[in-house]
């Protein structure tokens, strides 16, 4: 396989694939520390118009992680579906952009040939599409998913209320609950990012998630984002346990950094299955990824870190998840440096999800050493409003206090419903509306005349662990 | 004719009243709202915390007036510098703040070199004041702290305290080896949150080298007035310092518990 292009009288080779991949990926700081990156903006280019022109199929005959050496790769492999892959098997990469953004790319045809896409495919084909295919293209994805409440519907948003707190305190955890409650968030899902690993502190938050749920009858699911070996314990012990988490990366090397493999995520899914605390379907892994965390590693196998996150995604789509959502400006300006390249990652991220067929939804966010601001979150927000993202991330005026970043608020979301029109999950609604904390039209009350807010606030007040 | 609209004469702003709850959290809580959107004064005192947290990352460590309160102590101190020559070098490369720039490597050789020959005794800790990802935090609290930490470790042979910028932590590890030392502590500014900018780290390698991973230091952070107080902090990292020589060794395999002072080695791996 010949990868060349010359521009004028000078001929840019590419030593392979990896090599390809990464240079033709839009510039971002993690690539240049990888030193997989294009050298210039022509060399950049160079690479871009050689993907172009390379058929759908190299992908195939070509892993750019060995399959001998890598269960992901593996597992991309042996789950390609030949026939869902047929209608675009004689495409070259940008023959997909064209037929993407074509009439022919109805809603359900990707549906259809989402398993015969594979990561690395999608991740080529995103290199090549400017920041409003990205967002066009994925509008026309839907991927629905169920376990307590409908999520992903056209036309909705989901938020994921995320009421952490530096001490796991009940009373504060509960309080930025109730919060999070009374301006209508919570439809994806309630989720603890926990500081303990103490199975006994981590068994009293399921518990103080499950009473919450219970007792207020509310259509969502709870979740705490220990490690999976802790929620498979859990299960055993008998806790209460909804959705199992976790964290998940691009390449076997990867995920054994974060303590697991392909096989500790299947019993661990089945271990949460035989609970049967679904009521509307058993769709229960909820999946965070990030572009960085391989290289982070050292598990990147010379492949760029948008390519390796795009494989992670095989790896979601293993396990019917409910959510999956990219976390994508926490890990730091050393892999993407700006609101610039955090941007264009978010969109990236949703836009491969969502074509391989996950729920995705972004964790919109950053850090105080990355050159980024609220600015730079409010216009990736919007754009992923745009775009038709699943869910978003509620955290009380955006500011996580446990674990030191800026997400979304509840704020956040209601400008997003107000300027797109976007509704909640339905069965969340309908409970927020029985509650009167929104009326018709989906908006807050001005009003808070509502019975739910002393109950609520008793409940935060007499949390204990 | 068009009609304007009456005089809007009370703030349109939508309250919470659920604020009281704010006593069990420090999270941003019923803020209110003008619309769907935060009011004003919210969002002005979000983007001060952040102002505030991105100064302490930018703002260039004033290494002089540093210097200068530490000699008033009575602190010799030596300065270095890592291989990011800026702020945004340091922080796209990690990697460079983890090393000397070459000029630092070789004065600090000949530096450490004159040193050892005049006490003429085995260096046994290395003290390096890293302005990291907040020189905020360096700036106001590192020689406080150093002057609770000085008596505590007055049974030890310690090197100057090394002064250097554009540094991460594993830069003392270059600079312990240079020195010989048995063990480096490496206060450094950390990565600011909204609600703290000011925070210090200390971070504890024995037997310090180019090359050691974070799984072989031990770490004391969040160290402030308002959090981990200076006081408090400087025992727990001269009872850390004691323990590592006395052990000799740090990290995950160094169990340390402050509050149980009878230490022990653990004999699981690293969890």
């Amino acid at each position: 396989m010949r990868l060349q292009h010359a521009i004028g009288a000078r001929s840019y080779v590419f030593r392979d694939l990896r090599d390809l991949m990464a240079k033709a990926s839009p510039a971002r700081s993690g690539d240049s520390l990888a030193g997989l990156a294009a050298s210039t903006d022509e060399e950049r280019m160079a690479a871009k118009l050689v993907l172009a022109d390379l058929p759908l199929m190299t992908f195939l005959d070509h892993a750019l992680i060995p399959y001998e050496a890598d269960e992901v790769t593996r597992l991309i492999v042996d789950t390609h579906d030949v026939q869902a892959f047929a209608p675009i098997r004689s495409l070259t990469v940008g023959g997909l952009r064209d037929w993407l953004l074509s009439d022919l790319a109805s809603t359900e045809t990707l549906a259809a040939t989402a398993r015969g896409i594979t990561p690395e495919m999608a991740a080529a084909v995103s290199k090549l599409m400017r920041n409003q295919d990205l967002i066009l293209a994925a509008r026309k994805c839907e991927v629905v998913t169920h376990f307590r409440n409908t999520l992903g519907l056209r036309g909705h948003l989901a938020v994921r209320l995320q009421p952490n707190h530096p001490t796991d305190d009940p009373r504060g955890i509960a309080a930025s609950l109730l919060d999070g409650l009374m301006y209508g968030a919570g439809d994806a899902c309630i989720g603890i990012n926990p500081v303990t690993d103490d199975p006994a502190k981590l068994a009293a938050l399921w518990r103080l998630l499950d009473e919450l749920i219970a007792r207020f009858e509310i259509p969502t699911q709870s979740c705490v984002l220990a490690h999976v070996t802790r929620q498979i314990d859990a299960i055993n012990a008998g806790v209460p346990l909804d959705l199992v988490f976790q964290s998940i990366g691009g390449t076997q090397a990867t995920n054994r950094s974060f303590g697991i493999d392909l096989a500790l995520l299947r019993e661990a899914r089945d271990a949460a299955l035989s609970l049967k605390r679904g009521t509307l379907g058993s769709d229960l892994m909820y999946f965070e990824t990030g572009q960085g965390s391989a290289l982070s590693a050292n598990a990147n196998h010379g492949v760029d870190q948008q390519t390796c996150e795009a494989r992670a995604y095989a790896v979601a789509r293993e396990y019917q998840p409910l959510l999956v959502n990219t976390v994508v400006g926490f890990i730091g300006p050393e892999y993407l440096f700006d609101g610039r390249q955090i941007i264009r990652a978010g969109l990236e991220d949703h836009f491969c999800g969502k074509l391989l067929g996950l729920p995705m939804g972004v964790d919109v966010c950053y850090t105080n050493h990355a050159e980024a601001d609220q600015n730079d979150m409010d216009t990736l927000l919007t754009l992923l409003g745009t775009a038709g993202v699943n869910y978003v991330m509620g955290v009380p005026g955006a500011d996580d206090i446990m674990l030191s970043y800026q997400s979304t608020s509840f704020h956040d979301a209601l400008y997003l419903r107000e300027l797109l029109g976007l509704k909640r999950a339905p069965e969340f609604e309908s409970w927020l509306q029985a509650m009167g904390l929104i009326d018709e039209a989906g908006r807050l009350g001005t009003t808070r005349a509502n019975t739910v807010l002393p109950k609520l606030t008793s409940f935060a007040e007499n949390a204990k662990l | 004719m068009k009609t304007l609209p009456d005089e809007v004469r009370d703030t349109p702003v939508i309250r919470d009243s659920w604020g009281e709850l704010r006593r069990f959290t420090d999270a941003r809580l019923a803020l209110g709202r003008s619309g769907a959107s935060l009011p004003t004064r919210e969002v002005l005192a979000f983007d001060l915390a952040h102002a505030q947290a991105r100064d302490a990352v930018h703002l260039p460590l004033d290494a002089a007036a540093l210097i200068a309160s530490l000699n008033a102590d009575g602190w010799p101190v030596l300065q270095a510098h890592s291989r990011a020559s800026e702020r945004s070098a340091y922080l796209a490369r990690p990697d460079w703040g983890r090393r000397l720039a070459a000029e630092s490597a070789v004065l600090l050789a000949e530096l450490a070199d004159k040193f050892a020959r005049e006490i003429n005794v085995g260096i046994d800790i290395v003290i390096v004041i890293g302005d990291g990802l907040s020189s905020t935090a360096v700036q106001r609290h590192a020689a406080s702290l150093l002057a609770e930490l000085s008596p505590l470790l007055a049974a030890f042979a310690l090197a100057p305290i090394v002064v250097a910028t554009q540094a991460r932590v594993a830069l003392a590890d270059e600079i312990g080896e240079l020195f010989g030392a048995r063990l480096t502590i490496c206060i450094i500014g950390e990565r600011p949150g909204l609600s703290a900018a000011d925070s210090l780290g200390a971070y504890l390698t024995h037997a310090p080298k180019i090359g050691r991973n974070d799984g072989e230091r031990n770490c004391i952070s969040n160290i402030r007035p308002a959090g981990l107080p200076l006081r408090t902090a400087a025992i727990e990292i001269a009872e850390l310092a004691h323990a590592i020589l006395d052990k000799k060794l740090s990290g995950v395999a160094l169990r340390f518990d402050p509050n149980d002072h009878s230490l022990t080695q653990s004999s699981a791996p690293a969890g």
